[in-house]
């Protein structure tokens, strides 16, 4: 495709376009470097470089030990954990009964529901946090799980994309199920549930990576350290845990929270980016 | 058709039952919340109904600090992000080795805890007794004088704050740049090298204007996910916004709610509402713009 | 502007990373194309006439080979100095532009001081629009126009240069079976007015037999012949040429040549003088058959289908390559065939030999055929 007369700028413009990538690359993966990197370094000996150190000249694993002993690295763990696995199981359930609802089954009003539905879309959280957490409050939820994960379920957006895979699936499948006599509810499950395993899936992703960076509503909804989840987690541990400046224990902590996302999306590459490319935007 | 009726509102039941507790009566509720005047959280009561909570916001100098960071935090990093995103993907499109390996690495923030990563940037900005930070190394490296840019100057601070906000909204903009790129149609290139159009023709005249939808796209999401900026701030200064000065409007929402300050749903209320008057008129604007370009 | 290609080598790197050998698009090519002639490069898909075209073009260089368009060596010239024009398959017309401005656009490409004023720009895109006669669309998108606009829109902007050679590749094939015989009429018409040298790229033989001057029959990147449509029908170079093109296609026997005469099974079928003794191939065109009760070639009759002006009789042989054959012949001649057996005698002008391992033509002492064409 290069003409020879123009290889040689070419070649220079090509050299160019890596060192670009190269250098935002770096920036990238500088951070976490920094943070992996810190977290082995040992209390003393951070604080001692006063031009840090591009490598743990000593590495050692007592921070990590710190992050699990001296604040409750674990419980955050497990809270978020929980968190995520009853939301997006709960959520799941939701949205695929309803996306079938709308894709599948005749009924007077569908239409305007499901315009309801779309413009509920554009409701910005910021606008009915103020009561959720008004109504947890009334409700004696503060601190519970059930506080926590209830105003997180639903999940418009996941609705409308599993309803738009649902109705791909040829109506000829539907009503050769109808003749068999398969009920509805079976065969959303053995029929379509299968074949658009892949939207499932990613849907499935998407919504355990919102719950596990989630911040600003278990911020509100819990004081009590025992419901913190990793994000408060770490806001409480920068702000009183491990006297303030222990920092290789603090990257500790933020390298064992950062760690189960990173290898999700390391197993998950493909799906979690064309599912990202599909409609889901960060906040 | 009865029976297939009540069988579709049993299977909506659960998700309208959760959306109507949760989004539609809240949505009325922060209405009326608003237009309650010296509401006490404790006693449930008012003193009346009227526009007063609006003005108390608007006149609430902590909130136009926050109007103000919010809107010098759209406007440097919305414009900022979208560039470098496209001067980015452009360099990934144009690459075959080591293509797939940027991609992952450029995605990788999407997937990680603001808040925790947050963390790093501030240790990495910090100044401190008794270390300078590895960013004041460098300016001191190359001559400058230190700055605190975590506890020091304003101007600093909003640095940081726009450097992290980008870091953090590349990946999907980098993502959904080089998936437009890569789907034109590669016999339009070839037509226009036929053609002779130079380099930067191609990309002026063709390659911008077959992915300019995307980049409307992106300046919209981008505009609105600046404009709700909260969670990154914390992680840089902490929770408590006001005092570091770099409160955003979302953050002084919650500031209002809950906390030390928090205890009135009204003013937060108001507040939450302007944030949403202020997003919607943008993204209006945005859509009329982004209609008219594409139309001539 | 004659193009002249010499000894043009193209290979490319396997797709396939794991093997390394390399594939060959184009295979040593030599040939001239003479000044104001519309060239059909001919051949199945994967044979490498695209490839060609992009060498041409300028899209690609070879890998070894030069290329001049008359006296000009252009092997080395990006595309837009060459002066070539060229419309793709699919047109790549820009569907934010008018049809106006597509055809602007090379114009608007041109170097500061060699670009034409706004006006004289606008006033050569109505010429090139007039010359394909779309001048009532040109305010139109892409998308507003029928595939037959946007083929001429594309083609204007192939020409709006004014290039020395126009290419086209496979031109016709996204259009529908009316407006492909209407296209193809029009662009002999736009070659004959321009007097553009024209190499068009097609799998389809009956395109490149219509509007050619000269035909470019490629198999596995090499050239297997090249020569005028009629000679390329009736004197192929061998088996390959001779298949890919007629339809309905040549039926092909195994034959034998024995003492100076050609046999199908039992029957001798023609006198083959000066063809060494040994088992051959047969290719006759479904026009060689004559319907003849005392003819040579005896075969099983299967079925006759009348369209109109035409019959044909569906035959079999056990020498055919096929399960069946077919015959074409007048409507008088096949009347009162019934069931059974026919015997054809067969025409020699459409009758052709060749090596039964190499497929390579076989010509007979006598000029079996026409003298050789190429």
């Amino acid at each position: 495709m290069i003409t020879d007369k123009s290889s040689a700028s070419s070649r220079i413009g090509k050299a160019a376009v890596y060192i670009l990538l190269s250098i935002w690359a770096v920036v990238v993966l500088f951070p976490f470097y920094w943070m992996v990197l810190t977290s082995f370094k040992s209390y003393s000996s951070y604080n001692s470089e006063f031009v840090p150190r591009f490598f743990a000249a000593d590495p050692t694993l007592s921070n990590y030990r710190d992050a699990f002993t001296a604040v409750p690295l674990a419980r955050y763990f497990l809270n978020t954990l929980i968190f995520t696995v009853v939301t997006t199981a709960v959520m799941l359930v939701v949205t695929v009964l309803a996306a079938f609802a709308f894709s599948r089954l005749e009924f007077r009003g569908k239409n305007i529901v499901f315009a309801l539905f779309l413009s509920l879309m554009m409701i910005p959280n910021e606008l009915v946090v103020i009561t959720n957490f008004v109504t947890i409050t009334d409700w004696d939820m503060r601190n519970t799980f059930q506080g926590l994960i209830l105003p997180s379920v639903a999940s418009i957006f996941y609705i409308y994309l599993l309803k738009e895979n649902f109705e791909q699936i040829p109506d000829e499948l539907y009503k050769a199920a109808k003749v068999d006599g398969t009920s509805d509810l079976k065969y959303l499950l053995r029929v379509m549930l299968p074949i658009c395993r892949p939207t499932v899936v990613t849907v499935t992703i998407l919504k355990v990576i919102e719950c596990w960076n989630a911040y600003v509503w278990p911020r509100l909804i819990t004081d009590d350290q025992a419901y913190f989840l990793v994000s408060n987690g770490i806001q409480e541990i920068r702000e009183n845990g491990f006297g303030r400046e222990n920092i290789p224990a603090m990257m500790a902590a933020v390298v064992v929270i950062s760690l189960p996302l990173v290898v999700l999306f390391l197993i998950f590459r493909k799906k979690i980016m064309s599912g990202v490319m599909r409609g889901g935007t960060k906040g | 058709m009865k029976k297939q009726n009540l069988k579709a509102w049993l299977y909506l039941l659960p998700a309208l039952a959760f959306l109507a507790v949760f989004m539609i009566y809240p949505l009325v509720d922060v209405v009326v919340y608003s237009l309650e005047e010296g509401y006490n959280s404790a006693s449930q009561t008012f003193r009346g109904v009227g526009l007063y909570n609006f003005s108390y916001v608007l006149r609430d100098p902590y909130f136009l600090a926050a109007v103000r960071n919010t809107f010098i935090l759209v406007v440097i990093t919305v414009p900022v992000s979208t560039g470098l995103a496209l001067l980015i993907s452009l360099g990934l499109n144009s690459i075959k080795a080591l293509k797939n390996l940027f991609q992952t690495v450029y995605f990788l923030p999407y997937v990680t805890n603001t808040l925790a990563v947050g963390l790093v940037f501030m240790i990495l900005f910090k100044k401190t007794a008794y270390s300078e930070g590895l960013v004041n190394l460098l300016i001191n490296w190359f001559g400058g004088p230190s700055v605190d840019f975590i506890d020091g100057p304003y101007w600093a601070k909003m640095l940081v704050m726009c450097i992290y906000t980008v870091w953090v909204v590349m990946p999907f903009k980098i993502l959904i740049l080089t998936s437009a790129l890569a789907s034109v149609n590669p016999e339009y290139y070839k037509a226009a090298r036929v053609d002779g159009a130079s380099r930067g023709r191609i990309f002026w005249r063709i390659t911008l204007p077959m992915i300019s939808p995307m980049i409307f796209y992106l300046v919209i999401t981008g505009f609105i996910g600046a404009f709700k900026a909260y969670a990154d701030e914390v992680a840089l200064f902490g929770t408590d916004l006001n005092a570091a000065g770099m409160n955003t409007i979302v953050g002084y929402v919650y500031d209002m709610l809950y906390g030390n300050s928090g205890g009135y749903p009204s003013y937060a209320s108001a507040a939450a509402l302007i944030l949403f008057a202020i997003v919607f008129t943008i993204t209006c604007v945005n859509l009329l713009i982004s209609r008219r370009t594409q139309i001539s | 502007m004659k193009i002249v290609l010499e000894h043009l080598t193209k290979r490319f790197p396997n797709r396939n990373r794991k093997i390394k050998s390399e594939v060959v698009a184009v295979d040593d090519f030599t040939f001239e194309i003479p000044d104001g002639t519309l060239i059909g490069l001919l051949g199945p898909s994967g044979c490498g006439k695209s490839t060609t075209l992009n060498l041409i073009s300028g899209l690609e260089t070879p890998t070894e080979g030069r290329i001049f368009f008359g006296n000009r060596e252009v092997t080395n010239l990006p595309p837009e100095k060459r002066g070539v024009g060229l419309v793709f398959q699919n047109y790549a017309l820009y569907p934010h532009m008018t049809a106006l401005e597509n055809i602007m656009f090379p114009l608007g490409n041109l170097k500061r001081d060699e670009r034409p004023s706004k006006e004289e720009m606008r006033e050569r895109a109505r010429e090139a629009a007039r010359l394909v006669q779309i001048e009532p669309y040109l305010e139109r998108r892409p998308s507003e126009m029928s595939g037959g606009q946007q083929q001429r829109v594309a083609i204007a902007r192939a020409l709006v240069k004014k290039p020395e050679v126009l290419l086209l590749d496979e031109p016709l094939s996204n259009l529908d079976a009316r407006l492909r015989l209407q296209t193809r009429e029009e662009i002999r018409r736009i070659q004959r007015e321009t007097g553009i040298t024209t190499i068009f790229v097609t799998h389809d033989q009956e395109e490149a037999m219509s509007i050619s001057d000269l035909i470019v029959v490629m198999k596995d990147g090499a050239v297997h012949q090249i020569a005028k449509p009629q000679d390329v029908y009736d004197d192929p170079v061998n088996l390959f040429v001779a298949k890919f093109l007629g339809t309905p296609p040549i039926d092909v026997f195994d034959g034998e040549v024995k003492g100076g005469t050609l046999f199908i099974g039992e029957d001798a079928v023609l006198p083959a003088r000066g063809v060494e003794d040994g088992p051959v191939k047969v290719g006759v065109r479904p026009e060689g058959f004559i319907p003849d009760p005392d003819g040579a070639l005896r075969c099983g009759l299967d079925r006759v289908e009348v369209m109109g002006r035409d019959t044909s009789i569906v035959f079999r042989h056990e020498g055919l390559n096929a399960d069946t054959g077919r015959a074409i012949v007048d409507a008088e001649a096949a009347r009162g065939l019934e069931g059974g057996e026919v015997r054809f005698s067969l025409k020699p002008l459409k009758t052709c030999l060749f090596d039964k391992t190499t497929e390579a033509r076989i010509r007979l002492a006598d000029g079996g055929g026409k003298a050789a064409g190429r």
